[in-house]
């Protein structure tokens, strides 16, 4: 769909309707559309100087995680079960960088570029080992490094702060003085300040994501999904191949885990980086389509939307008629959150494995007659 | 030496119920190469109903005979229950799969597992549920030594009985054949006319018999249930399975039996609260140097 660009003759002879060519540019220019959009919408649209727009930040946040996941599980192929526990690291050693209680103390962009590699090498210091491992064991691998690192983030009490999480994490630019107005104070008064910091950071992610994609290495990821031993016969080396979209995969988490602890100005308790989230991201990715970038962006409105917007919507709903008197899970919306999400899965699954906005490789791919 | 002895005797008889789940993990991987990952609420559905069934059959108040035929029949009627589902599930969301990509199952068996959970939500509600406490807590043996009470006993009668019948089952009848053929070889098994969907739908049923049986034991033997059991035990009776080298039958049973020697070792050594990092990094370990598992032979990678 990204790619049927109209060509060059229509727009040489003019002789295209304008309503047309307005939708050929939506199309073909969506990234900037939608950036746009954003980044206009808290000058007109007040409620998110407010909680809104912390929401709306926590939504870029996930964006972000999610397009990391994507180049593990859509590009190269690998399922990735523990996609949190990146997010967790990137968000713990930016806290432990920027805390009070330790004596770094360091800036938000230093902290975070450090949390960033930092995470990309404990991706690789696990992918170096399992890589060689068949598809299904490799998902348990992150599976069980997902649960490991829960762990261990709760039961280190004296360095991660157990269940309380490590806080306060100061806002980014505190002490940075510009025009008279403390920058940190800035970010801690009005939302807006982070929202613009996370969409900023998703932007410069969907760039580099498309620009990678169209790369050699990116293309190198696609031959290795669609045929490992193929793609080594073509002298691409599998094992580094997968190592990297390991380590970007886990880059690119630990970035959005950061701004998460930043945003938050905490780590909140270790359970936010459990095997839910990691699953929660998955199905955000799978089904707005895998190796897509505007369907794993989709996927994420989805699947927050529906928590933040859509079932406190129907619950209240649900009250104000007053079906539900006797407040019954059965007959409250929320309570069949996870029965709506499973079965989202399985119709995608059997109907749509590509996913709602699928790359075109991939629908290629999943319908193909003969494997 | 004694406490020794006593976590082993704790960790064999967990490992028993763990092995009993991760049998249901390792043969429908075995045959159609599906990490299932519903079974565990699979097991946590089979509970519920045990649950239900005690409450409504009043079996706490019973003499001996009667909790002992009570539970003989808990265990069959959870078994049906959850080898029935595990069939229907098959029948609806993984067969119409089977030419699909590796992913589309997979994904759709997480999907099928938040179903389940929300069912037992729905069923248990959101706390912890207590199961009665049907067996007397004496100790068995003579003497104040090792402690071994009739719910060890109980987990020992259940598991060793039907751990045999399945090896019967799967070596020495013609149906226990046409599952290995099945496993070996789909499309050879298929030309030498064997019903290959009946099969695996059988295997489903086996694996989800044995999962209602370690339901009720689990109720009887934990006595405490959720809705979120499922995820856990699941995650552990699957690293029993891999650990044992998935597919493989009586690796299951040797790799359940470690993984709950691990848990009760580590709970009782190091501290409950790293046990679940101490099984998973083990699961690692395990298969990084020998990721066909224990007992478990290799499988090469095909075009």
């Amino acid at each position: 769909m990204l790619n049927d660009r109209p060509s060059g003759m229509h727009d040489v002879t003019g002789a295209v309707p304008l309503r047309e060519r307005l939708v050929a540019f939506v199309r073909e220019r969506w990234e900037l559309v939608a950036l746009v959009v954003c980044a206009v919408a808290p000058l007109v649209v007040p409620a998110l100087g407010g909680a809104l727009g912390g929401q709306v930040t926590t939504l870029f946040i996930y964006c972000i995680l999610a397009l990391g996941l994507n180049v593990m599980v859509g590009y190269t192929g690998l399922v990735h079960l523990g996609i949190a526990a990146f997010f967790g690291i990137g968000a713990y050693v930016f806290a432990i960088l920027t805390v009070p209680m330790y004596p770094f103390q360091m800036r938000f962009v230093t902290a975070a570029a450090v949390s960033v590699l930092a995470t990309a090498a404990i991706g690789l210091a696990l992918g170096a080992p399992t890589l060689r491992l068949r598809g299904d064991y490799l998902a348990i691998v992150t599976l069980g490094f997902g649960e490991v690192v829960k762990v261990t983030l709760r039961n280190l009490e004296q360095i991660t702060g157990g269940m309380k999480g490590l806080n306060p994490v100061p806002p980014p630019g505190k002490g940075v003085v510009i025009g008279g107005t403390d920058l940190g104070l800035a970010f801690a008064i009005d939302p807006r300040w982070f929202y613009y910091l996370a969409l900023a950071a998703l932007a410069v992610v969907v760039v580099a994501m498309r620009r990678l994609e169209q790369s050699r290495l990116g293309r190198a990821w696609v031959a290795v999904r669609e045929d490992e031993l193929a793609a080594s016969a073509m002298g691409i080396s599998a094992t580094r191949v997968k190592l990297s979209a390991f380590a970007m995969s886990s880059a690119v988490a630990g970035l959005a885990g950061c701004l998460y602890a930043a945003s938050l100005s905490t780590t909140a308790d270790p359970n936010a980086y459990d095997f839910n989230r990691s699953i929660m991201v998955l199905c955000a990715v799978i089904l707005g389509g895998l190796g897509s970038i505007p369907g794993t962006l989709l996927g994420v409105a989805l699947l927050v939307g529906f928590d933040t917007v859509l079932a406190p919507w129907a619950d209240a709903a649900i009250q104000q008629w007053n079906i539900n008197p006797s407040g019954s899970s059965l007959l409250s919306f929320s309570g069949w959150r996870l029965a709506i999400f499973g079965l989202a899965l399985v119709l995608v699954m059997r109907y749509r494995p590509e996913g709602l906005v699928p790359s075109r490789r991939m629908a290629a791919e999943l319908h193909k007659e003969h494997p | 030496m004694q406490f020794f002895l006593q976590q082993c005797l704790i960790g064999i008889t967990n490992g028993a119920l763990v092995a009993l789940v991760a049998l249901g993990y390792t043969m429908v991987y075995g045959i159609i190469r599906l990490i299932n990952f519903a079974h565990g609420d699979l097991i946590m559905l089979g509970a519920c109903l045990a649950l239900t069934l005690v409450s409504a059959f009043g079996l706490a108040g019973g003499g001996m005979v009667t909790t002992w035929c009570g539970v003989v029949l808990l265990v069959l009627l959870c078994g049906l229950f959850c080898g029935g589902l595990n069939v229907a599930v098959d029948r609806i969301v993984y067969r119409p799969l089977r030419n699909a990509p590796k992913l589309a199952p997979l994904v759709s068996a997480i999907g099928v597992s938040f179903i389940f959970m929300n069912i037992g939500l729905f069923w248990l509600g959101p706390a912890d549920r207590s199961f009665p406490e049907l067996l007397p807590a004496a100790n068995l043996l003579a003497g104040d030594g090792l402690q071994f009470t009739a719910k060890d006993l109980l987990v020992l009668v259940v598991v060793i009985p039907l751990m045999v019948a399945l090896s019967l089952l799967v070596k020495s009848t013609r149906l226990g054949k046409a599952m290995r053929a099945v496993s070996q070889d789909p499309t050879a098994a298929a030309l030498v006319g064997i019903d290959v969907d009946r099969v695996i739908a059988f295997t489903f049923f086996v694996g989800g018999f044995l999962g209602g049986a370690a339901s009720v034991i689990y109720g009887l033997y934990i006595n405490t249930i959720s809705f979120q059991m499922g995820f856990q035990n699941g995650l552990y009776a699957f690293t029993a399975a891999v650990l044992g080298g998935i597919g493989s039958i009586p690796g299951a049973v040797v790799g359940g039996l470690v993984i709950g020697l691990v848990r009760s070792l580590s709970s009782a050594y190091v501290g409950e609260r790293w046990t679940g990092a101490i099984v998973f990094v083990i699961l690692i370990v395990i298969l990084v140097f020998r990721p066909e598992g224990l007992l478990g032979r290799g499988t090469k990678e095909k075009v």
